[in-house]
């Protein structure tokens, strides 16, 4: 797989967002570091599931990537060009081959829109501006919109209806509809099955892989479920305020879990077979994610890290190669050095120095 | 789980039946449950939304909104007594005191306009009237330490939203716990949490139950949650107990289509495999208005006969604490209908 070209580049992208407080004299007081400089590269067919608690800026990382928010910097390389410099024409263009779906099927569909218009929308505004690669009549677009209801599984006679007179599953499957409309690339699937009942899950997980495979789609798609990632995923990154700690093919990450927090969610999730529930050793950690205005100098881990060292208390680990295809952000891992001995005094004037210089 | 095999029944529900009223109809939400609480048990009850298990458990507390809704049939006995039946005085001294509750968003049950300190003295005093505010204060106090909250003397003073959400719900389980409840009802607690968050909370809710001896009902659409918690498991189904067993029995030999379905379709961690279709259950779940006398589940059950089409199915034991609802477990001459 790394012999291919990468679909989509992502250059140490940062998201901050400004608070500001005050009344009437509006100040800024301060950044959310939402998203704080990660790096990686999507290759064509793949899956890369982004794991993470809430908070963590796993939404914001892929709002970032289509430009839905300006990033604060870095670049995102995706057909050839940066999209946080592309200007709006084309930006249309390369939205055209990314498309996006969404968590809350409740919010994320017009209320006062059919079905056929919602799903005929992207086609409509790309048709009238001659970007499609070949213009479509109305007719046509009637049929694609046919198509697609059929082949996310509606039937093509609900198209007239409107979106509360669907289940969440089926208002799913019309969001799933809408972004495959322009035939895509690559879709960014942000929590698409978190708001859905069990049984409903494993539909939408099903009909994904299947247009995966006839498509030849690729995805990023973001989960809070690891079981759920796991599954759908070829590659998974472990996300943790606002940066990637671990990088990883998914069986690998999941039967050899480095970071420690990788590690703690893994055995924090929950199984559902209580034999193996019972045998098995919890890692719980103390506390809650700490909230990310604050710049920081250190692990970004570091305060609820069960194997913590005082270096990793001032130096932020960059990540390392454990082997091919498993990267881990964790001082653990540098093959270089030994920190375990390392003092309180020592890391702070190493860090010191580090700075001067 | 430190379920004792000779425990007494503290809480029996028997037949509830709850109902609301709406323009398009009546919706039996809850129709015809029945189970039995053991002390220090926890008990499992999982469905999918919409499938009565909320509705199940505000009944016995007696909180349904009503109108529109009404509890018409069924009786709780807890401590001897019919608790559908008392008065709504008689029923204050109950709720919250012997038989209390948390929710799943712990933001929305604790008031943001008062203290902690505030709401947990009020709920102390409010059951136990010769309590003074500094006595009950120090049970807050005592409460909250117990449930894991660092510097508990100056937290107890903060406001609601002050706290993460991980800290709300342990709050709201030592409010719940203050006036040692023999019940605690916990809807859906850690849904609203994430897993490290949810890891905490669950083990909090396990250490206490054992500590305080208190019989757990824990309400989740999560068969995660509950392998690891439960000692018995109810599985609901469009207002109706479709299955209930022991936790290991259930997850080993599931007897109802459903429940074997619901197992299958979650993905696991340690064994599902990669690029693996999962099992799913087509179809979407029934509306509960106006249900035809037959089996809910027969339109999505892959093992539907004609029978099912027809009726609803009676009750079997396959074995003791087994129980199941499903006509592949009836006798072929008793399959009869009409």
């Amino acid at each position: 797989m790394s012999k291919q070209e990468p679909l989509l580049e992502v250059r140490d992208l940062k998201q901050h967002f400004p608070i500001s407080s005050g009344s009437i004299l509006q100040k800024q007081v301060g950044f959310i570091r939402a998203v704080d400089g990660i790096s990686f590269d999507v290759y064509p067919g793949e899956t890369l599931g982004i794991v993470g608690e809430s908070g963590c800026g796993k939404s914001t990382t892929v709002r970032s990537i289509s430009q839905l928010h300006k990033p604060t910097s870095g670049s995102v390389f995706f057909g050839g060009i940066d999209l946080v410099t592309a200007d709006k024409h084309q930006m249309l263009k390369a939205r055209r081959e990314m498309q996006m779906i969404f968590q809350d099927p409740y919010a994320s569909l017009d209320p006062r829109m059919t079905v056929r218009s919602i799903i005929a929308e992207p086609l409509v505004i790309y048709n009238r501006r001659g970007l499609l690669e070949k213009p479509l009549t109305n007719i046509e677009i009637e049929h694609r919109v046919e198509d697609l209801m059929e082949r996310v599984g509606l039937n093509k006679l609900f198209k007239n209806r409107y979106p509360h007179e669907f289940s969440g599953g089926q208002r799913q499957r019309i969001g799933i509809a809408r972004a495959l409309a322009l035939n895509p690339k690559i879709i960014l699937a942000d929590e698409p099955v978190s708001a859905l009942d069990v049984s409903i899950q494993s539909q939408i997980l099903n009909l994904l892989s299947d247009l995966q495979k006839e498509f030849g789609l690729t995805y990023i798609f973001i989960a809070h479920d690891l079981a759920v990632i796991q599954h759908i995923s070829t590659r998974v990154a472990v996300m943790y305020l606002g940066k990637f700690v671990e990088v990883s093919d998914a069986v690998r990450l999941y039967d050899n879990p480095l970071h420690p927090y990788t590690t703690a969610l893994l055995s924090a999730a929950p199984i559902p077979d209580p034999t193996v529930e019972k045998g098995r050793q919890r890692i719980i950690l103390s506390g809650d994610v700490p909230s990310p205005d604050q710049e920081r100098f250190g692990c970004y881990f570091y305060e609820r890290c069960p194997k913590r060292m005082p270096w990793c208390s001032c130096h932020i680990p960059p990540m390392f190669d454990y082997e091919r295809d498993h990267q881990v952000a964790c001082w653990l891992y540098d093959t270089t050095r030994d920190y375990q001995n390392v003092s309180m005094e020592e890391a702070q004037k190493a860090a010191a120095s580090s700075q001067v210089v | 789980m430190n379920l004792k095999p000779d425990a007494k029944v503290v809480l029996e529900v028997k037949d509830l039946q709850t109902y609301f009223k709406t323009d398009a109809g009546i919706v039996k939400a809850v129709d015809g449950v029945s189970f039995k609480l053991h002390e220090g048990e926890t008990l499992g009850i999982v469905g999918e939304s919409g499938s009565g298990k909320s509705v199940t458990n505000l009944s016995v507390m007696r909180l349904i909104p009503s109108p529109p809704g009404k509890v018409v049939g069924g009786q709780a006995f807890f401590e001897g007594t019919d608790i559908l039946a008392l008065s709504e005085k008689e029923m204050r001294k109950i709720r919250g005191a012997k038989i209390s509750m948390i929710f799943q968003d712990p933001m929305t049950s604790l008031n943001p306009f008062l203290r902690i300190s505030t709401q947990m003295v009020e709920t102390l005093r409010l059951h136990n009237k010769e309590l003074s505010k500094e006595e009950a204060l120090e049970r807050s106090i005592e409460m909250l330490h117990l449930v894991g909250i660092p510097n508990a003397e100056k937290r107890v003073r903060d406001y609601p939203h002050q706290f993460s959400g991980g800290m709300r719900q342990r709050v709201m389980i030592a409010m719940a716990l203050s006036c040692n409840a023999q019940i605690l009802i916990a809807d859906e607690p850690t849904t609203a949490l994430d897993v490290t968050i949810q890891a905490q909370i669950l083990e909090l809710i396990a250490k206490l139950s054992v500590k305080m001896g208190t019989a757990v009902i824990l309400i989740t659409h999560d068969l995660g949650v509950v392998a690891g918690m439960c000692d018995h498991v109810c599985v609901m189904y469009a207002g109706k107990i479709v299955e209930r067993a022991e936790t290991g029995k259930l997850y080993a030999y599931p007897a109802h289509p459903y429940t074997e379905g619901l197992i299958k379709s979650v993905p696991r961690m340690d064994t599902t495999k990669k690029g693996e279709r999962l099992f799913s259950i087509e179809g979407q779940p029934p509306n509960v208005i106006d249900l035809p006398p037959c089996c809910p589940f027969h339109p999505r059950c892959h093992k539907a006969m004609e029978v099912c089409h027809h009726a609803y199915p009676p009750l079997r034991e396959l074995e003791k604490g087994h129980e199941v609802s499903c006509w592949l477990y009836v006798d072929e001459k008793e399959r009869v209908y009409e």
